[in-house]
């Protein structure tokens, strides 16, 4: 499947989840993330058991400096 | 016993909010966040880098300091919310400055939208610190709406150009009742000062702080600033007045009897 990550897109296994979203993004820790699904945030108990479509939008943040 | 700054039921002993935008490095970030004596610092939300060096929430922690998400950058009521909710489920904490802004070259806020987002976030049991214009009517409204301080700004992001219209903040801070802590245009230690001999609660300064020559020495002088305006607020400042009044008394004066030519 196809997802849109982070405006980028990413090609991944059929019935991937979030950790493999976050997994391939190749990011040293998971500390201090949040991740949106088309406009909605999912809290972090539901990253493995949400299941992801082609086509799906992912924001995947974290904090920088800034304010 | 002097009265401390309260926020959302939470007591600080410094009066000075410290923003991490802008620094050249997180090693100079973390020496200027301690000099300033902060024990919040603000951060923004953005996506995940995978060349970023280093974490700030780490540096923001070792200093003893308390996270404080913002919504920069948003335009809109719906994206400030949704980037409040972002910042909540990162970093397990329901405080967020709340701004939304209207153009990218004034930086200045939307009062429209943020009313909505304020309205919204309140409803979902955010902390909220909504960055405002200096209009004691937007200031009241977003008071009533349950934010938990006002954050009316002196000047424009960036800016530095120090407090714009200390009427307004007057206005605002005689009708308040949260705390107001002044946001955005500190230019250096005198601003902040002014501020806080005009009694608003606190300053937030990132900008002022970063983009210094030395911002280790105007994080410390910015310290100092604040708590000595608070302190002057605190004493008191005589009127002003147009002619002299004389310190030294009147009566006593000596009668020379020098011939002057």
């Amino acid at each position: 499947m196809i997802l849109i990550v982070n405006g980028s897109s990413m090609k991944l296994e059929d019935g991937s989840s979030i950790p493999q979203v976050i997994a391939a993004l190749d990011i040293p820790t998971t500390k201090g993330l949040a991740v949106a699904v088309d406009g909605t945030v999912i809290p972090r108990s539901e990253w493995d058991t949400l299941a992801l479509r082609s086509g799906m939008r992912l924001e995947v943040l974290r904090a920088v400096q800034g304010g | 016993m002097r009265e401390k700054l309260q926020i959302g039921g939470r007591v600080f002993q410094s009066r000075l909010i410290f923003g991490t935008g802008g620094f050249t490095s997180l090693h100079v970030m973390e020496l200027a966040l301690r000099e300033s004596g902060a024990e919040m610092a603000t951060v923004a939300m953005r996506r995940v880098d995978p060349r970023a060096k280093g974490s700030i929430l780490e540096v923001i922690e070792s200093a003893g300091c308390d996270v404080l998400p913002n919504t920069a950058g948003c335009f809109t009521a719906a994206d400030a919310c949704l980037t409040a909710q972002l910042a909540r489920e990162a970093l397990q904490t329901e405080w967020i400055k709340l701004e939304v802004i209207g153009d990218d070259r004034s930086l200045l806020p939307d009062g429209p939208e943020l009313l909505v987002a304020a309205e919204k976030l309140v409803d979902e049991g955010f902390i909220v610190l909504p960055y405002c214009n200096d209009d004691p009517i937007l200031a009241r409204r977003l008071e009533e709406l349950g934010c938990a301080a006002v954050m009316p700004l002196g000047s424009p992001i960036g800016s530095g150009t120090g407090i714009r219209n200390p009427l307004n903040i007057a206005m605002i801070l005689e009708r308040a009742g949260v705390p107001v802590i002044l946001d955005a245009g500190i230019g250096t230690a005198s601003d902040a000062t002014i501020a806080m001999e005009l009694g608003c609660d606190g300053v937030l300064a990132a900008s002022s702080i970063s983009k210094a020559k030395d911002p280790v020495r105007m994080a410390r002088s910015l310290r100092l600033a604040v708590e000595s305006g608070r302190l002057a607020y605190e004493g008191g400042r005589i009127p002003r007045r147009l002619y002299a009044d004389a310190s030294s008394p009147n009566e006593g004066l000596a009668e020379f009897d020098i011939d002057a030519s």
